[in-house]
């Protein structure tokens, strides 16, 4: 589902012309970690978002869509958490090909979009009014562009890791985050909490989980032929 | 710019002055230990060109003691000791993100950029003109103000951007210039007769988190980053980072860019000697009524 799909798409085709280049190729893993990430505590309420200001999006949305800060699910489930390898990882080559970023009914899709450091980014505006895409980097360089209805796609990419947060400033609602990572080793959990990180060749890995608002948490796992399972649970906070 | 703003804007200059002074004794009771404001490793090479001058940091470093250090601090950060009473805030230079740019959104701006940008001061804001300061003096302080932040070693300044020679203002121009206004949503900040009240302009946080407000044109203030036709073309064009104002390089041609300038100047409403204006007025007395009026309801953009 969503990064997941493109991140193993991504990481066929570094292998694949790392196979060209390296006398011995890291091994392709067949393992896997899953697991599920689930919060204790009260986290703050997903709002509905009020867009009578921008009629043109406003209609786009049967029913209100709410904020993403804290997305949560069924059983204390938390969405929209990047689980990803942040040490053991046999390194990866940037993938040639790029992920896509959407501007659609005044709401960034995906909310949060996982690409790798250098790999390809597009941003689209499908609505039929003017964004400003305004990425508040801190490791890398924050811009700010505007976007009226039909402009060519923004082609960028940024340099080094970051977990950048993105926010129009003429539709003050909408916020997202670039996941800017090293591995394409990741996996952004559902609404069911679920993750899958897949390839991964037998071994010990670092994997952490961030979301939003409440940083990141840290575990080893040990990878052998088949699926490990690492689950993360955060302390949640209504503010 | 308002004489109480203006005085509010010396009386913390001089507190910057007099701050200064007091900060260099603080730096020679530990002469020993590695002091901050020194220790970025830059200071001794770093170098500035603007003009046919070089400015050197290690010079420039004297003067930041002696005129920022109050306001932009002793780590570069933007939290000098004057800076609780300043909104805006001073600017950090460890983020090397800045206003006043000729080049594009996100890139780092030219030497010359900082040296107008000290030259000119802030006028809406606390930060004074440093003309009183000789050339060589701001070309030191350019150079050191780059060792704050380690991209200026690893990067260069983005390709300044192109302005073609300016076209005729005509009533053409400024219809045109005023469509622009209407498609691209400068309104929806800056309001639709640039009084700073669009829909959005009372959301508006800068990169900080801190609330920051549009533009407002009507009151004749001067812009920040420079007072030209070239300059209000350059503004629009880079935007200025760190703030809401984003880049329209991408999305403007050129000659359209000084159809916009035109009709920006048309909200100028306060000031004098604007030939814009006047071209303005004299049409608007005679076709005013037929104009659309600009915002939501608008049929020539988006709603
Ligand atoms: C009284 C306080 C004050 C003093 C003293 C001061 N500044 Fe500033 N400075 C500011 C403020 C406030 C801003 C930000 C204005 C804004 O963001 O609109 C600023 C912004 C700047 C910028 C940013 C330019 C850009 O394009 O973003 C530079 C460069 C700068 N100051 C240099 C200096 C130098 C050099 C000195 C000493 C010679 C100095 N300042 C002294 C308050 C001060
Ligand atoms: C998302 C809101 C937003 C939009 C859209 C926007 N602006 Fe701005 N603009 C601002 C803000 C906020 C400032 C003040 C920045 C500051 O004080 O640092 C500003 C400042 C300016 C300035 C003054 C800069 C100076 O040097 O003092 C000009 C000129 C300007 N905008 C022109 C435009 C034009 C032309 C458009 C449309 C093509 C536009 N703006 C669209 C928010 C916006």
């Amino acid at each position: 589902m969503r990064m997941k799909f493109f991140a193993a798409l991504g990481f066929t085709v570094a292998m694949g012309s790392a196979l060209m280049v390296f006398a011995t190729p890291p091994p392709a893993g067949s393992g896997s970690i899953t697991g599920k990430v689930t919060y204790t505590g009260t986290p703050m309420k997903m709002k509905p978002i009020d867009m009578s200001k921008e009629p043109s999006c406003a209609k786009q949305h049967a029913t209100p869509i709410t904020t993403e800060n804290v997305a949560t699910g069924q059983g204390n489930t938390l969405e929209w958490v990047v689980v990803y390898i942040s040490a053991g990882d046999e390194g990866t080559t940037t993938p040639s090909q790029g992920v896509r970023y959407d501007q659609k009914g005044c709401q960034y899709l995906p909310h949060v979009l996982t690409m790798l450091a250098g790999q390809q980014l597009q941003i689209y505006n499908d609505d039929q009014t003017s964004h400003n895409i305004h990425p508040l980097a801190k490791v890398n360089q924050e811009w700010n562009k505007s976007q009226p209805p039909g402009s060519p796609p923004i082609d960028t990419k940024w340099d080094k890791p970051e977990f950048i947060a993105v926010k129009c400033n003429i539709h003050p609602w909408m916020h997202g985050y670039f996941a800017v990572l090293k591995t394409s080793h990741v996996s952004v959990t559902g609404e069911d909490g679920t993750f899958d990180i897949k390839g991964l060749a037998p071994g010990k890995y670092t994997v952490t989980a961030w979301q939003e608002q409440y940083g990141t948490k840290t575990q080893d796992v040990t990878v052998g032929a088949g699926a490990a399972t690492a689950n993360f649970v955060f302390t949640a906070t209504p503010y | 710019m308002t004489l109480k703003k203006f005085a509010v804007t010396f009386a913390l200059g001089s507190i910057a002055l007099l701050t200064a002074g007091a900060r260099v004794s603080t730096a020679q009771s530990h002469v020993n230990s590695p002091d901050p404001l020194l220790g970025t490793p830059s200071v001794a090479t770093e170098t500035s060109q603007v003009n046919g001058l070089t400015g050197h940091a290690e010079e420039g470093k004297h003067q930041y003691r002696r005129f920022c250090i109050g306001c932009h601090g002793p780590d570069g950060n933007g939290q000098g000791m004057n800076a609780q009473w300043i909104d805006p805030q001073p600017r950090d230079f460890t983020e090397a993100t800045f206003k006043c740019r000729s080049t594009p959104t996100g890139t780092l701006p030219t030497d010359e950029d900082l040296f107008n940008a000290i030259t000119r001061g802030f006028v809406t804001t606390n930060m004074p003109s440093w003309r009183p300061l000789n050339p060589q003096q701001r070309a030191d302080l350019v150079a050191f103000i780059k060792t704050w932040s380690p991209r200026w070693a690893k990067e260069k300044p983005g390709a300044v951007l192109n302005i073609p020679p300016e076209t005729a203002v005509t009533i053409e121009s400024i219809l045109h210039g005023r469509e622009l206004f209407q498609k691209l949503e400068c309104w929806k900040c800056h309001g639709p007769e640039g009084h700073a009240d669009g829909p959005s302009a009372s959301t508006l946080t800068d990169s900080k988190g801190n609330p920051i407000k549009p533009f407002n044109f009507s009151t004749g203030e001067r812009f920040m980053c420079g007072d030209s036709n070239r300059d209000l073309y350059r503004i629009f064009m880079t935007g200025l980072d760190g703030s809401p104002m984003p880049s329209f390089a991408d999305v403007i041609q050129p000659n359209d860019a000084w159809d916009l300038v035109h009709f920006l100047r048309t909200l100028q409403v306060a000031l004098p000697n604007n030939q814009e204006l006047t071209l303005w007025q004299s049409y608007k007395a005679a076709h005013g009524k037929d104009l659309k009026p600009i915002g939501p309801d608008s049929a020539g953009g988006a709603q």
